[in-house]
């Protein structure tokens, strides 16, 4: 992916049970606290509906639910982190977000054949920094709407 | 020039004349001799060309200096209006049309007009063949004709000049045809020659000379004492003059030769004059009409900002809901008063905000007129437009969104509804076929027909065409009512024609529209007589962002059904409830209707089943379908912004959209036209 490319980047680092994931901060519009969701019918298990944000209605997707089949216990530490990529909008429900570092290029590696349970397909790389690992979770895919359309139909 | 901040104006005010110039053909087209009209187009044509020039669009103001040029020929009875020159003409406003899209589009307005400039060439030149023909005698007698509008004035000046020993010439310099400073010349040539004596006339006038906007060869008319063979020689001089021809000016000829001209266009038309006479007085008052409508003053203001105050007024729509809800809430009398006070005021905001927004109808209609024509002309079928109630008004993103299902639905209706002019002669119909399209207010809904006086609906032939085509089952068939059979022509697959044609019938259109109709809230439904023709009835809401709303609820989940699909709502028992053929149905002021269980639909999560005697119930309805919606409980009725869910979640089965709550939350929008079937 091109973000490789660039010289610096900062990635905000969030968590999906014990594993740490970061995102690009280029792509994330804010962290909410968890806000009250809308459920959406017919649709696949990992959309959990819309919420309000600031007057625009938003789609939040949760992560775990989409990697491990697995819902999203809401504590006072999870979040909704808003991403953007391209004209699409989501709000993405982790564990925890806490973390904004910096990471040079030649941190990121290409992903390994298979990193913990998280389905490969989703992964642009991982950045190793001293003890920690984190995954760089791949928008696009992650975002992809032919799957959500697939599943629909699926389910209809 | 740094022409860009007026770009925006420029694109608006040119779309204004480019329309005007369309409606003022097709007007040409139908009365060629209505002198106002001819004004009109020149009018238009001037100030378009002004407007290019200045904005530095040269192929613009190139076309449309050609058209002015014409105009002011057929005004000057120079030209006369023929059908065959009507197309060129229209062709010409295509292009112009092209260019200004192409500039509102970020381009430069290039086009490629040679031929389009060439046949208008021919048009400005078959007058001149006219005229010629018409003075051919005099030819020999006056040398040139190339200046023959001098007025009273000018003639008496050369008169005069005669008397005191002057010599009056007419100059005709030819330029080069590379020449690149045309104006240049033209003042070296003119400074020249009043070293020498007085310029008294020139064609065309020194204005255009000076902004270039002639060919390459301009007429002087000269008075002077000096010797014409040396006057040759300097005007030659001058760089990029090709050639100079000077030839003594009689006035007796030319007056003779205008005296002939006047007699024959006299003869020709006598009754003209009165008809200019009456006109003029009509053109007094219409005049003075407008006079008045400037007086309300208008400014342009940027859809774009229209739109930030409406989104900004739909954030304040939403805090008023929650303030209501507060205010309810704490029971607190001064609060509560207040609340309702903004409330009013607020929806008071929200009417002007809404008026503003609306746009008349027409901006859609008006491209019709031309559509027709060509279409016609394409079909070999004869069609008159009639328009109807052009200045009802809709909210601008209505009007974005409808152009293109009319035009799919007056295709249709020129292309299956309308006979050939011969079938129609054979039926006793006027050859001309008749397009009617009305436009006008009902309660909140805006409806647009469109009828034509064809063939109507072969309803047998769309009933075996649909049973052919699987779109329903042969014993459903029977059952239909002639709407419903009429109504089977929008469903997807369909197609009457069996010839597929360029203009519709491909099966995709007439679905299409339905589509787009009811994804703006809208309905459509058809009405026909067999030989007299069919109606095509489009129910459209007034505005599409603030919209009023029953608001229901599901176990603990909120919905919201429009107002506009529901009929009413109504609690019955349980036992009320029938089953048929496993669906659940309910006897409803003497009709079945079907019902459906939006708890099963939206698979809402429910604790348990507790056993209400009663069931709340939302009729809606979609076209002449009804059927009724289960739901938990009623909370009210409310306005509320629609919003959309964003770009991810596309496609959500029987869901329009969302709207945000007083209480901050969202509930989503039921597409009732999705549960009705």
């Amino acid at each position: 992916m091109s973000e490789t490319g660039l010289l610096e980047n900062k990635v905000i680092v969030y968590q999906l049970e014990e594993e740490e994931y970061a995102l690009l901060v280029q792509h994330v519009g804010a962290i909410e606290k968890v806000l009250p969701i809308t459920r959406v019918p017919n649709m696949p298990e990992f959309v959990k509906g819309v919420i309000n944000l600031r007057g625009i209605v938003t789609p939040v997707i949760d992560l775990k639910e989409r990697f491990y089949h697995k819902s999203t216990e809401f504590t006072e530490q999870t979040r909704i982190i808003i991403v953007s990529l391209e004209d699409i909008t989501v709000g993405l429900i982790v564990d925890s977000a806490n973390d904004v570092i910096d990471i040079q290029p030649d941190h990121i590696e290409p992903s390994p054949e298979a990193i913990g349970s998280v389905v490969v397909d989703y992964i642009s790389g991982v950045i190793k920094l001293d003890e920690r690992l984190l995954i760089l979770l791949d928008l696009q895919k992650v975002l992809n709407k032919a799957e959500i359309n697939d599943l629909k139909t699926m389910e209809g | 020039m740094e022409t860009s901040q007026y770009l925006d104006i420029f694109i608006d005010e040119s779309m204004e004349h480019l329309d005007m110039l369309y409606q003022q053909l097709l007007e040409l087209e139908k009365n060629p001799k209505e002198k106002e009209i001819i004004e009109e187009i020149f009018r238009a044509a001037h100030t378009l060309k002004g407007m290019s020039a200045t904005m530095e669009f040269d192929d613009l103001a190139g076309l449309t200096h050609k058209l002015e040029n014409i105009f002011d020929g057929i005004r000057d009875d120079k030209i006369v209006v023929q059908t065959e020159m009507m197309d060129s003409l229209f062709h010409a406003v295509d292009h112009l049309n092209a260019m200004v899209e192409d500039i509102s589009n970020g381009g430069n307005g290039k086009r490629d007009v040679e031929e389009i400039i060439s046949q208008l060439d021919l048009i400005e030149k078959g007058e001149s063949a006219i005229v010629t023909s018409k003075k051919e005698k005099k030819e020999d007698k006056v040398n040139s004709n190339t200046i023959d509008d001098l007025d009273e004035f000018q003639l008496t000046i050369l008169g005069e000049s005669k008397d005191r020993g002057f010599d009056n010439y007419e100059i005709e310099v030819h330029l080069r045809e590379d020449c690149l400073l045309k104006g240049a010349r033209v003042y070296m040539v003119f400074e020249l020659l009043e070293k020498s004596g007085e310029v008294i006339h020139s064609n065309p006038t020194v204005n255009d000379l000076e902004e270039e906007n002639f060919d390459f060869s301009f007429s002087i008319m000269f008075v002077t004492k000096e010797d014409p063979q040396e006057l040759q020689a300097k005007i030659m001089k001058v760089s990029e003059v090709e050639q100079v021809n000077i030839t003594p000016f009689s006035i007796e000829d030319y007056k003779e030769v205008q005296d002939k001209i006047q007699e024959q266009v006299t003869e020709v038309k006598p009754e003209k004059d009165n008809n200019r006479e009456s006109k003029k007085a009509d053109n007094n008052t219409k005049m003075q009409q407008t006079g008045k409508g400037a007086q309300s003053k208008t400014i342009r203001v940027n859809i774009e900002r229209l739109d930030i105050l409406m989104n900004l007024f739909e954030e304040l729509v939403i805090d008023r809901g929650r303030l209501e809800q507060i205010s309810s809430d704490l029971n607190h009398y001064e609060l509560q008063e207040t609340v309702e006070r903004m409330s009013r005021v607020s929806s008071d905001l929200q009417n002007i905000i809404l008026t503003m927004r609306m746009v008349p109808i027409d901006t859609v209609f008006n491209r019709f007129p031309r559509m027709i024509r060509q279409l016609a002309r394409d079909l070999g079928k004869e069609v008159e437009i009639e328009v109807i109630g052009a200045e009802t008004e809709l909210d601008r993103t209505v009007i974005d969104e409808i152009g293109d299902p009319l035009v799919h639905l007056i295709r249709n209706a020129m292309d299956h509804g309308i006979e050939t002019p011969s079938r129609r002669a054979e039926l006793g119909k006027p050859e001309q076929g008749k397009i009617i399209l009305e436009a006008y207010h009902s309660g909140n809904h805006v409806f647009v027909e469109i009828s034509d006086d064809g063939s109507g609906i072969n309803k047998e032939k769309v009933k075996n065409k649909a049973i052919e085509k699987g779109v329903i089952s042969s014993s459903e068939a029977e059952l239909l009512t002639d709407q419903q059979i009429f109504e089977l022509i929008l469903a997807s697959g369909f197609s009457t024609n069996e010839e597929i044609s360029d203009v519709s019938g491909r099966g995709v259109g007439l679905d299409v529209v339905k589509n787009t109709i009811e994804s703006l809230g809208g309905s459509i439904s058809i009405d026909a007589i067999p030989g007299e023709g069919s109606t095509f009835s489009i129910q459209l809401p007034l505005t599409l962002s603030i919209i009023s709303v029953l608001l229901v609820e599901l176990q603990n989940e909120k919905y919201a059904i429009p107002l506009s699909s529901i009929i009413e709502t109504a609690i019955l028992k349980k036992k009320d409830i029938f089953s048929a053929h496993h669906n659940k149905v309910i006897d409803f002021r003497g009709k079945v209707i079907p019902l459906t269980f939006l708890n099963k639909i939206f698979d809402v999560p429910h604790e348990e089943d507790e056993e209400d005697e009663y069931v709340s119930i939302v009729i809606v309805r979609k076209g002449n379908k009804v059927a009724g919606l289960v739901v938990d409980s009623f909370i009210g009725q409310q306005e509320v912004v629609l919003k959309s869910l964003g770009n991810y979640l596309t496609n959500v089965f029987a869901i329009s959209g969302a709207t945000i709550l007083g209480d901050g939350e969202v509930a989503l929008i039921i597409d009732s036209n999705a549960l009705v079937k």
